[in-house]
């Protein structure tokens, strides 16, 4: 809300102008204002709140969002720099104190993800160099994503090289549990960490160092929230879900379900003795995402094994294809 | 969810910023984050003051600002508030909507000395 007038409709807009001192109109709802906002003034307006008009970046975005909420806004910026931050002419204290204690305000825009994006990108460049093709799988604890590991390592194995990164809190168990297969695995353990990060991955690949034409399995910590928002670089994410957990698992952890590209029903061995119903869990799925694909298998009996693998090979094949394609 | 590592993150950039801009201490840090974003800020607050302990940022006043979630309704053919993730439009009730906000997950702008 706008305090000089009371009214609620004050909009800010910057425009992309390079000079941004004064560059902001103060437009009202339909009634008269007494005196127009046109810069420069010789008084300061003290509304109530903290705006700025400095752009470190180039000014290549736009903002132009209605402020109904209280802002302090100070007119008074003096003094522009090269990089675009710009200095207030006051400190802490208001009071002006050329060279000492000078707060400067800098717009960042930046994604607080975009740290682990940045190592997922670099994952990926070397991942693509050599010709690798990694899935991301996640699930909750106990789906068991391991087990159906093992399952499909043994299946794709004489078929092409597999190389697994374990994810978990502690233990080397399921590294121990995968390398029975013949296949190399690496274990991270997170601590006390809820999930893998494109960092830990990278450390994880020099170590591992997967071999061309390769399928890499990433084993996410179990958990269904957190994995979802840290790209690691890989093609796919592969979520897997145990009919023991419940139909509506998909509406309930949407985000995870969102991020991946394949879904994998898992336990349907044990399906003659639930009430689960996998229309229901599919129709909740692909609710949350449509171009989900979905299959149904048994690490138990093997059961959906074989088309895992052969979506696997059919995918990297695709992969390849595309990355030649540039 | 992971709000510590994203209060690691969000530390990080502060500082590499503070870093590149000559600055001493980072006195204010301000996030946009999103209300479907599912990120706590009560969490976030609470592992800030930790992680920025001993940095440049210690002290620094943390504000988030919540940006609430909105959908394009395809139906309806408007703009809508929405709820949940992948929550129906609630006009009409359908599920064609798209999210158009409240998934920020952003650094805003940040104060410096």
């Amino acid at each position: 809300m706008c305090s000089v007038c009371g009214c609620g409709e004050a909009t800010i807009a910057l425009d992309k102008d390079r000079d941004k001192a004064g560059a902001h109109t103060h437009a009202h709802g339909p009634h008269d204002h007494p005196h127009d906002h046109d810069h420069p003034h010789d008084h300061d307006h003290d509304h109530d709140h903290d705006h700025d008009h400095d752009h470190p970046h180039d000014h290549d975005h736009e903002h132009g969002h209605d402020h109904d909420h209280d802002h302090d806004h100070d007119h008074d910026h003096r003094h522009h720099h090269e990089d675009g931050a710009v200095d207030y002419g006051k400190g802490l204290a208001g009071a002006h104190v050329p060279g000492l204690s000078q707060e400067r305000i800098v717009r960042i825009e930046r994604d607080i993800l975009s740290k682990n994006d940045a190592y997922a990108r670099d994952n990926r460049r070397f991942l693509a160099e050599r010709g690798v093709f990694a899935l991301n799988v996640v699930s909750s604890p106990g789906s068991g994503k391991t087990c159906l590991l093992v399952k499909a390592i043994d299946a794709l194995k004489e078929r092409m090289p597999v190389t697994v990164i374990e994810g978990d809190q502690q233990t080397s168990n399921d590294a121990e549990r995968i390398r029975a297969t013949g296949a190399s695995a690496v274990q991270i353990n997170t601590g006390k960490g809820c999930h893998l990060d494109a960092h830990m991955v990278g450390h994880a690949l020099e170590t591992l160092s997967p071999p061309p034409g390769s399928a890499l399995f990433i084993e996410n910590v179990g958990n269904l929230v957190c994995p979802a928002a840290f790209d690691l670089g890989e093609a796919h994410k592969v979520v897997v879900l145990s009919v023991t957990e419940g139909e509506d698992k998909p509406l309930k952890y949407p985000d995870m379900f969102a991020a991946a590209d394949l879904l994998l029903l898992n336990k349907s061995d044990l399906l003659p003795h639930l009430d689960f119903d996998v229309g229901a869990c599919l129709a909740n799925a692909l609710r949350v995402n449509p171009r989900l694909q979905t299959l149904i298998v048994s690490a138990k009996t093997g059961e959906g094994v074989a088309a895992f693998v052969a979506w696997i090979e059919a995918s990297a094949a695709r992969r390849a294809v595309d990355m030649a394609k540039g | 969810m992971h709000e510590m590592a994203l209060t690691e993150s969000i530390v990080e950039i502060a500082l590499e910023e503070a870093r590149k801009q000559g600055a001493r201490k980072v006195t204010r840090v301000s996030l946009d984050i999103g209300a479907l974003s599912s990120v706590e800020p009560e969490a976030l607050e609470f592992c800030f003051s930790a992680v920025a302990s001993g940095t440049a940022a210690e002290g620094a006043k943390l504000e988030i600002e919540r940006v609430a979630g909105a959908g394009w309704c395809l139906d309806c053919e408007q703009s809508v508030p929405l709820a949940e993730r992948f929550g129906a439009c609630p006009r009409c009730g359908g599920y064609r909507v798209r999210m158009t906000a409240g998934d920020e997950l952003k650094i805003r702008e940040m104060e410096i000395d």
